[in-house]
C-alpha cells in the first residue's frame, strides 16, 4: 500500500508541475490543484498508513493512526480552496483585462 | 521595573508630539522635554547606588528559550551615557524649538527625536545583548528618519540612505558578532559575559567575533574607512547633528567598545585593530577637517577625528587609557555639541555656513563669538578647559605606550593629531569670527534670541567648570564610568597641572606651537592640498552600491525574468538537484516498518486515480474535460482518505471538491474552452523530464518516509491520550483543530476570510469601467447553451434538498467533537446546499430570498472565535483555553457542552461565508457579463429573445 500511495503522490507532483509549466493560466491553475493534492497526501502520509484505525477514541479499537497530520491537512485542504479561488480570480482578471490568458504576458 | 520604565519613557514621549503639536510648537517641545526630564530624574534617583559601585538591574523574561530577555542594567558607564543622552537631549529639545522654522513639521521632528533618544537609552541600559542589538538597529532607523527630516532636499535623502546603509550594514555584522560572543560565553546577558574574559579570549571564535563586533562599532562611530557617511549626514537639521553626530549616536560604537572592553581588550589583535584604526582615523580626519570650508563639515571631520582619538585610547588596553577615553567622551560631547549648535546659530543669522564668506563676526555676534571661542579652544585643548584635561591624558598615555619597542612612535603621532586639532580649531575661530567685518554677508549677522543660545551656553559653562574644577564637577562620574569599563575601582586624579616632569606637558606645548605654525602657513598648505587628487568617499560608495545593484539585478534577471514558467522550471530543477545530491551523498538505509497489505477495492480506486491524473495531463487542452478529471482525482483522494483511517479528511476533501469544481466551472464560463498548442515537442519533452524527475523524487521521499518509523516519538500520542480527558471529545482530529491547536485554526480561518475578501475586491476591480468591464459587457452568453436555464426537476430537487442538507450539516457540526465532522465540514456542506440554490434557481431568485451578507458572516465567524478565545481570560486562563462540562436536560440523554464547540461555530461561519463570498464574486462577474438574472426562477416564462 505504501508504494501505491507514494506512486500516487509522485504522479500528482509530476502532473502538477508539468501543467504548471504550460503557458496558459488555466492549466497552471489545474497544475497547482494537483500539486496541492500531492502536498496534502504527503503530509498525511507522514503520519504513516494505518487502515482501519481512525483517530476516534474507542476502547474497542486496537490502536489509532496519527491524528496530527490529519488535523494539519484538514485545514490545508480548506485553505487551498481559498488559494485556488484567489488565483482563479487573478487569472480571470488578467484575461478580461488583456484579452489574453498567457501566463508570461506574451510568446516566449 | 524602573529601569525598563526609564527605557520606555522616551518611546512613550514619542507618541506625544502628534497630539501636543495641535496646542502649538512650545507645547510640543515641552511635552518632549517633560518625558526626557522625567527619565533623567529617574536615572538620577539611581545615581547614588551606582556611584557606590552597585549595578542596578531589572530583569524581565521575554523569550528565555532564546536567551532574549528584557534585562536592563545601570552601572557607571550606563549612568554616564544615560546622563549624556538625556541631559544633552533636554538642551537639544530646547534648541530645536527655536531653531526649526515655522514651516518645518515640528511634531514629526520631536517624534523622531524621542524615538532616537529611546533607542539610544536602550543601548546603554541593556544588559541582554540581543536586546541591545534591537535598540542598536532602532538607532540606525531613527537616525535615518532624522537625517532625512528635510525630505525635500536630495542631499538629505541621500545622506540618510548612506547613513542607513553603512550603520545598518555594520549592525548586521554586529548581530553576527554578538551571537558568536553569546555562544562562547553561554549567555546573552552582559552580567555573565563580562565575567568570562579568559574563556572568550581563548576561544578560536574570538577573532571572528571581535572583527564582526568591531565592524559594527566602527561603522557606527564613523571610523576610517567607514567615516564617509558622517559628513553626508550633516544634511540633517543642526539639532540632529549636534545630538546624534557629536554627542550620542556616533558614541554608541565607543560605548560598545567600552562595554565589552573587559572581555575583548588586552590582546595583540585588539590593540592593532582598535588603536590602529583609531589613530589612523584621528590623523586622517583631522587633516581633512583643516581643509573643509563648511562649518558643519569642519565639525563633522573634527568629530570623526575625536572619535578616532577615543577609539585609539580604548584600543591601548590599559586602565589609564580607558580612564582617558571616558574623560574625553564627556569633554568631547560637551564642546562639540555646543559647537554644532553655534554653527547652526551662525547659519541662521548669516544664512551661510561657508567659512570663506564669514569672518569678522566678533563684534556683530558677540555672544556667539564668546561661546564659540571657549568651545573651540577646548577642542584645541587649551587650558583651563576640559578639552585640555583629556588631551593631556591622551598624550600621557601615548608617551607611555611603546610600539615595536619604540616609545616615540605613538608619542609623535598623537602629538601630530593634537597639532592638527589646534590648527583647525584656530582656523574655525579666526576665519569665522576674527578679522575685518565684511560688507557682503548674505544676511545681516546678529545674535539670536536668548532661548537659542541658552543651550550651547549651558554646555560651554560645563566645559569651563569641568576644566577649572575637574574633580567636583566630573571626577565622581568618571570614576564610576571608568570603574565600570575596567571592571575595577578607579580613583582618578583629574588636574590641569601635573608638573614639569610630565611628558604630556611638553608634547602639548609642541602641539600648540606646531599648530600655530600650520595655521600661519594655511594658504600654501591649502594650495598643496588642492593639487592632490583625493578619493571621494561618496563616489566610491555610490559606485559600490551601483555595482551591487547591477549585480543583483543581473542575477535576478537571469533567474527570474518575470516569466512564471521559467521560474518554476528553475526552482524545480534546483530543488531536485539539491535533493538528489543529498540522496547520493547520504547513507540511505531501507526502513523496517511492516508494510500495509494491498487490498482489491483500494487498488481499483488507485487505478482510477492514476488514470484520471494521466487523463488530466494528456487532455488538459480540453478544459471542461480536464476539470472533470480533476474532480475524479479529488474524489478518489477522498476515497483514499476514507480507507486510510482519515474520515474527517475524506469528508472535507469531498465537500471542497464540489465547491472547487463549481468555482472552476464559473471561471471557465469566461475563459476560452480550449488551450491552444503552443509549445513544441522539445519543450514538452523538457517539461516532462523536469516534472518526471520531481515526481520521482517526491515519490521516493514519500516511500522512504512511510516504510520507516518516526525517528523521534511523535507528539500526537499526547493529543490522543488527552483528547477525551483534556478536551472532552473523542475525535482527536477535531480536538486538535478546535482545542489543542486552536490558535493555528484561529489564524487559518482569518486567512481564509482575508482570501475571500481579496477575491471580492478583485471582482470589484474588474467591475469598474475599464477594459475588463468592456469585455464583460461585450460578452454574448448563452450561445450553444442548453435551452432551459432553470430545469424544473433541478429546481424542485434542490429546494427539497435544502432543509435536508442543512439538517445534515447541523448534525455533522454537532457530532464533530466526537465523530468525524465539525465546523469546517459543516460550513462546506451548508455552502454546497446554498450553491445548489444559486445553480438551480438563479442568482436573482436566491439573492432575493437570502438576506445574509457574506462579509458579515465572515466577520461574525472571526468574532465568535475571538470572543471564545478571549472568554478564557475571564476565567484567568490564557487565550483559547477550552473548558467543557456535561448537561442533563430530562427528556434528552446527557450531553456535553464545550467552549470548543463555540469556537467551532466561529470556524463554521467563517468557512461558509468565505466559500460563498468567493463563489458569489464570480457570479457577479457572470451577471455583468449578460447572464440572465431574474427575481423569479423557473416559475416565470423567459423572454422569447432572451
Amino acid at each position: 500500500m505504501e508504494a501505491l500511495v507514494a506512486i500516487a503522490i509522485g504522479l500528482l507532483t509530476a502532473g502538477g508541475i508539468y501543467l504548471m509549466l504550460r503557458q496558459r493560466t488555466y492549466p497552471v491553475i489545474l497544475g497547482l490543484s494537483l500539486l496541492s493534492y500531492a502536498v496534502n497526501i504527503f503530509i498525511f502520509a507522514a503520519g504513516r498508513l494505518a487502515p482501519g484505525l481512525p483517530p476516534i477514541i474507542d476502547k474497542a479499537q486496537a490502536g489509532y493512526t496519527d491524528p496530527l497530520p490529519q488535523a494539519l491537512v484538514l485545514t490545508a485542504i480548506v485553505i487551498s480552496f481559498g488559494m485556488t479561488a484567489v488565483i482563479v480570480l487573478m487569472a480571470l482578471g488578467s484575461f478580461l483585462s488583456s484579452g489574453d490568458d498567457r501566463v508570461d504576458g506574451g510568446a516566449e | 521595573m524602573s529601569l525598563a520604565l526609564i527605557a520606555a519613557l522616551p518611546f512613550l514621549g514619542a507618541l506625544l508630539p502628534g497630539l501636543t503639536i495641535r496646542a502649538g510648537r512650545s507645547a510640543c517641545a515641552l511635552g518632549a522635554g517633560v518625558f526626557t526630564a522625567l527619565a533623567l530624574g529617574m536615572v538620577a534617583l539611581h545615581a547614588p547606588a551606582v556611584l557606590r559601585g552597585e549595578v542596578v538591574q531589572t530583569r524581565i523574561d521575554w523569550l528565555p528559550a532564546l536567551g532574549l530577555n528584557a534585562n536592563f542594567r545601570l552601572d557607571g558607564l550606563g549612568l554616564l551615557f544615560a546622563g549624556l543622552i538625556l541631559g544633552i537631549g533636554l538642551l537639544i529639545i530646547l534648541y530645536a524649538r527655536f531653531y526649526l522654522d515655522r514651516a518645518d513639521p515640528m511634531g514629526r521632528f520631536y517624534t523622531f527625536l524621542m524615538l532616537f533618544q529611546g533607542a539610544m537609552l536602550g543601548i546603554v541600559l541593556s544588559d541582554n545583548i540581543l536586546l541591545l542589538l534591537v535598540f542598536w538597529e532602532l538607532t540606525s532607523l531613527s537616525s535615518f528618519l532624522l537625517i532625512g527630516y528635510w525630505r525635500h532636499l536630495p542631499e538629505a535623502r541621500q545622506g540618510a540612505r548612506m547613513a542607513l546603509a553603512v550603520t545598518g550594514g555594520g549592525g548586521l555584522a554586529l548581530i553576527a558578532g554578538m551571537l558568536i560572543l553569546g555562544r562562547i560565553a553561554g549567555s546573552f546577558d552582559l552580567s555573565d559575559i563580562l565575567t568570562q574574559r579568559e574563556a572568550i579570549q581563548a576561544s578560536p571564535l574570538y577573532l571572528p567575533a571581535l572583527i564582526l563586533i568591531l565592524l559594527g562599532a566602527f561603522t557606527k562611530s564613523a571610523q576610517v574607512p567607514f567615516h564617509f557617511w558622517l559628513p553626508h549626514a550633516m544634511a540633517a537639521p543642526t539639532p540632529v547633528s549636534a545630538y546624534l553626530h557629536s554627542a550620542t549616536m556616533v558614541k554608541a560604537g565607543l560605548f560598545l567598545l567600552a562595554r565589552l572592553w573587559p572581555v575583548l581588550s588586552g590582546t595583540e589583535v585588539w590593540f592593532v585593530l582598535v588603536a590602529g584604526t583609531g589613530l589612523l582615523t584621528m590623523l586622517f580626519a583631522a587633516k581633512v577637517a583643516l581643509f573643509k570650508d563648511d562649518l558643519k563639515a569642519i565639525l563633522a571631520y573634527s568629530t570623526v577625528s575625536h572619535l578616532g582619538l577615543i577609539t585609539f585610547l580604548l584600543g591601548i588596553g590599559t586602565k589609564a587609557a580607558a580612564v582617558a577615553a571616558v574623560v574625553h567622551i564627556v569633554a568631547h560631547a560637551s564642546f562639540k555639541a555646543a559647537l554644532f549648535m553655534l554653527a547652526g546659530i551662525v547659519d541662521h543669522a548669516v544664512h551661510t555656513r561657508d567659512i570663506r564668506r564669514l569672518g569678522g563676526l566678533r563684534r556683530l555676534m558677540p555672544v556667539t563669538f564668546g561661546l564659540v571661542a571657549v568651545a573651540s579652544l577646548s577642542m584645541a585643548g587649551v587650558p583651563p578647559l576640559n578639552g585640555f584635561l583629556s588631551k593631556e591624558m591622551m598624550l600621557e598615555v601615548a608617551a607611555h605606550t611603546p610600539v615595536l619597542g619604540n616609545a616615540w612612535i605613538l608619542a609623535l603621532l598623537a602629538t601630530a593629531g593634537a597639532m592638527l586639532s589646534v590648527a583647525y580649531s584656530l582656523r574655525l575661530l579666526a576665519h569665522g569670527f576674527l578679522g575685518a567685518e565684511r560688507g557682503d554677508y548674505p544676511a545681516r549677522p546678529h545674535d539670536p534670541v536668548v532661548a537659542l543660545w541658552a543651550a550651547p551656553a549651558v554646555l560651554v559653562a560645563f566645559v569651563v567648570a569641568m576644566g577649572l574644577w575637574p574633580m567636583p564637577v566630573a571626577g565622581w562620574l568618571v570614576d564610576a564610568a571608568a570603574g565600570a569599563v575596567t571592571g575595577a575601582a578607579v580613583q582618578t586624579h583629574l588636574a590641569l597641572w601635573h608638573g614639569l616632569q610630565s611628558p604630556a606637558l611638553w608634547m602639548s606645548l609642541f602641539a600648540f606651537g606646531a599648530g600655530l605654525l600650520v595655521y600661519a602657513a594655511y594658504r600654501p598648505l591649502r594650495d598643496l592640498w588642492e593639487m592632490v587628487v583625493r578619493p571621494e568617499g561618496k563616489a566610491m560608495f555610490d559606485a559600490c552600491l551601483g555595482g551591487l545593484g547591477a549585480m543583483a539585478q543581473g542575477i535576478t534577471a537571469r533567474l527570474h525574468d518575470g516569466a512564471l514558467t521559467r521560474f518554476i522550471a528553475i526552482a524545480v530543477v534546483t530543488i531536485v538537484a539539491a535533493a538528489g545530491y543529498g540522496f547520493a551523498t547520504g547513507g540511505y538505509v531501507a526502513g523496517s516498518r511492516v508494510l500495509t497489505p494491498v487490498e482489491f477495492a483500494p487498488l481499483v480506486a488507485w487505478g482510477l486515480l492514476v488514470a484520471a491524473i494521466a487523463g488530466a495531463v494528456v487532455l488538459h487542452r480540453q478544459r471542461v474535460l480536464a476539470l472533470l478529471l480533476v474532480g475524479v482525482i479529488g474524489l478518489m483522494i477522498s476515497v483514499g482518505f476514507a480507507y486510510l483511517a482519515a474520515p474527517d479528511l475524506a469528508l472535507t476533501q469531498i465537500t471542497v471538491e464540489v465547491v472547487t469544481v463549481v468555482l472552476m466551472l464559473l471561471a471557465l464560463n469566461f475563459l476560452p474552452a480550449l488551450t491552444p498548442v503552443e509549445s513544441g515537442a522539445w519543450r514538452r519533452w523538457r517539461d516532462g523530464v523536469i516534472a518526471g524527475a520531481a515526481g520521482l523524487g517526491v515519490a521516493g521521499l514519500a516511500y522512504a518516509l512511510m516504510i520507516r518509523d518516526a525517528a523521534y516519538p511523535a507528539i500526537s500520542w499526547f493529543h490522543l491520550a488527552q483528547s477525551k480527558p483534556g478536551a472532552g471529545g473523542t475525535n482527536a482530529v477535531n480536538t486538535i483543530i478546535v482545542d489543542f491547536r486552536g490558535y493555528d485554526t484561529y489564524g487559518e480561518i482569518i486567512v481564509l476570510g482575508i482570501a475571500a475578501l481579496v477575491i471580492f475586491a478583485l471582482a470589484e476591480a474588474l467591475l469598474v469601467p475599464g477594459p475588463a468591464n468592456d469585455r464583460l459587457l461585450a460578452r454574448n452568453p448563452g450561445e450553444g447553451d442548453a435551452g432551459d436555464v432553470h430545469p424544473m426537476m433541478f429546481v424542485v430537487a434542490t429546494r427539497l434538498m435544502l432543509p435536508i442538507a442543512m439538517m445534515v450539516g447541523t448534525y455533522i457540526f454537532l457530532r464533530g467533537h466526537n465523530l468525524p465532522g465539525g465546523g469546517f465540514v459543516a460550513g462546506l456542506v451548508f455552502a454546497i446546499a446554498l450553491v445548489m440554490q444559486y445553480l438551480a434557481s438563479g442568482q436573482g431568485w436566491t439573492q432575493a430570498r437570502q438576506r445574509i451578507d457574506y462579509h458579515a458572516m465572515i466577520g461574525t465567524g472571526v468574532l465568535i472565535a475571538s470572543a471564545t478565545g478571549a472568554g478564557s481570560w475571564l476565567a484567568g486562563r490564557p487565550f483559547l483555553t477550552s473548558n467543557y462540562g456535561y448537561v442533563h436536560l430530562p427528556p434528552l440523554e446527557e450531553f456535553e457542552l464545550a467552549t470548543a464547540a463555540l469556537f467551532d461555530l466561529g470556524v463554521f461561519f467563517c468557512v461558509l461565508g468565505a466559500v460563498m463570498l468567493a463563489l458569489f464574486s464570480l457570479a457577479r462577474l457572470a451577471q455583468r457579463g449578460g447572464d440572465r438574472v431574474q427575481a423569479r426562477a423557473f416559475d416565470a416564462p423567459l423572454p422569447e429573445d432572451h
